[in-house]
């Protein structure tokens, strides 16, 4: 049986972790092979960068920053940001990415997610969706947002989800925009309704202040929750969130 | 000990290189068999589709040249989609050959679980007490179920559960075949590569007799 993955997330801008709220703010968190190295230590499964930078100096900085950390760490390293072609994604493969993420790239150009899936496996292919819930006679439906939450898609996120998964994604990288940062827990009505669509494995993100938040994920249908703040700020070691899903009937690798 | 990898073409080695430098390693990506032949060990990585793996091998001529080594028990690690060439075939590729040495066919893990399976899932020994329990990482969407028909080839196996048991993992001679990624399975699969480089530089070579020096 699966265990249930613990991911913390580094958001990398010009080769050094930062943190903000609902991608705004931005303030130095470290650096990435020094964090991702001591995540591993403390029992994280996998570790997702997303390169925030806004500037084609930032990427170039991505390429290196991924190197350094596949030589820190023995453990998968999945990478995002700015992806929009089969060779960026080779890049960062080369460079020591497991995995890649794309997101707003597949959303202008679907067909981007067969040609990375053909090229280099469906298990290459994370698909990250940022979601922003509705209210009113919407409630329960969700839109793709794009360009860190600035720009709205009028695309169904569980229709998009369904449709990612078609065209050969892997798994997908699930974020409530409305919870990012805010500590209020996962959106958990968003994350059950993208794992019935879609089938295929799940990470919740956004919004996760503690193990509770955790847990509440994984029984909506999530297969890994995603972290960054909790972790970067030392509210929580990931041994300890691990500690608290097995207490809470989980199956956690210890 | 001096590795040649062999470019399987998309697979992306870069985590499989830098385990192996890890624990002290020389590697090199190659795609002449004939480095492949005499390299003192060897490695099958994998990522990408059974067909275009099977394609490529016979394009390098690389085909015979892995049988060998395989069958003679000589040094060499086989990774994920590795593993799955030992078989006969796939459901991944119909018509596309394997290397033969496993009586098998890869198939699919079925609908009523989540496809790929994907993440750390918990290795034992099908019999006897190779390996040490442990999880190991993941990323497959077929697999090997026919546990029993790898057994009978002499290989000691570890199982792992995903709509029921599959082959994990196998070991015979100096050949060590992983559905896994050991080199991304934290310190347990670390030291499964270590254990294996262990074997390959201390052993001697069944193929020809000769005790290969460690390096």
């Amino acid at each position: 049986m699966l265990t249930t993955r613990i991911i913390p997330c580094l958001d990398v801008d010009a080769g050094r972790v930062v943190k903000g709220v609902k991608f705004q703010n931005l303030r130095d968190a470290g650096d990435p092979a020094q964090l991702a190295a001591r995540y591993e230590a403390e029992g994280a499964d996998e570790i997702v960068i997303l390169d925030v930078s806004a500037t084609s100096e930032g990427r170039e900085t991505a390429v290196n920053t991924v190197e350094r950390v596949r030589a820190a760490i023995r453990i998968p390293l999945t990478v995002g940001g700015g992806v929009r072609t089969n060779d960026d994604a080779r890049l960062l493969l080369e460079a020591g990415a497991d995995r890649v993420s794309v997101n707003s790239a597949a959303v202008a150009e679907p067909a981007l997610v067969a040609r990375m899936a053909e090229r280099f496996g469906v298990q290459c292919v994370v698909v990250a969706i940022d979601a922003a819930g509705s209210s009113g006679r919407d409630v329960g439906r969700w839109e793709v947002v794009v360009k860190g939450g600035r720009e709205r898609t009028g695309i169904d996120a569980i229709v998009w989800a369904s449709q990612v998964a078609s065209l050969g994604a892997g798994e997908i990288l699930l974020t409530s925009f409305d919870r990012d940062g805010t500590g209020e827990g996962y959106d958990t009505d968003l994350i059950a309704a993208v794992s019935t669509a879609s089938k295929i494995p799940v990470i919740a993100s956004g919004g996760a202040s503690g193990p509770e938040h955790m847990a509440l994920a994984v029984r909506a249908g999530a297969d890994a929750v995603l972290a960054a703040s909790i972790f970067h700020d030392g509210v929580y070691a990931v041994a300890q969130v691990k500690r608290e899903l097995k207490d809470a009937g989980l199956e956690v690798r210890l | 000990m001096d590795i040649a990898i062999v470019r399987t073409g998309v697979a992306n080695t870069a985590s499989v290189v830098a385990c192996l430098q890890r624990l002290g390693a020389k590697c090199r990506i190659t795609e002449d068999p004939r480095e492949i032949e005499q390299a003192a060990a060897a490695v099958l990585p994998g990522v990408g589709s059974f067909r275009a793996a099977s394609e490529r091998l016979d394009e390098l001529g690389a085909r015979e040249t892995l049988r060998d080594r395989i069958l003679g028990g000589r040094p060499t690690l086989c990774v994920c989609l590795g593993m799955q060439l030992l078989a006969e075939a796939s459901e991944e590729a119909p018509g596309a050959p394997g290397l033969g040495i496993l009586p098998v066919t890869v198939r699919r893990f079925p609908d009523r679980v989540k496809r790929p399976q994907l993440g750390w899932n918990l290795v034992r020994p099908a019999a006897g007490d190779w390996p040490e329990p442990g999880h190991a990482y993941f990323a497959n969407s077929y697999r090997v179920a026919d546990v029993e028909a790898v057994q009978v080839g002499g290989w000691e196996v570890a199982i792992a559960d995903h709509a029921g048991p599959f082959v994990a993992a196998i070991r015979k001679d100096r050949v060590l075949a992983c559905q896994f990624h050991p080199e991304l399975s934290g310190a347990w699969g670390e030291s499964l590569v270590g254990a294996w480089l262990g074997r390959a530089a201390t052993e001697p070579d069944k193929a020809t007799g000769r005790k290969e020096a460690r390096c």
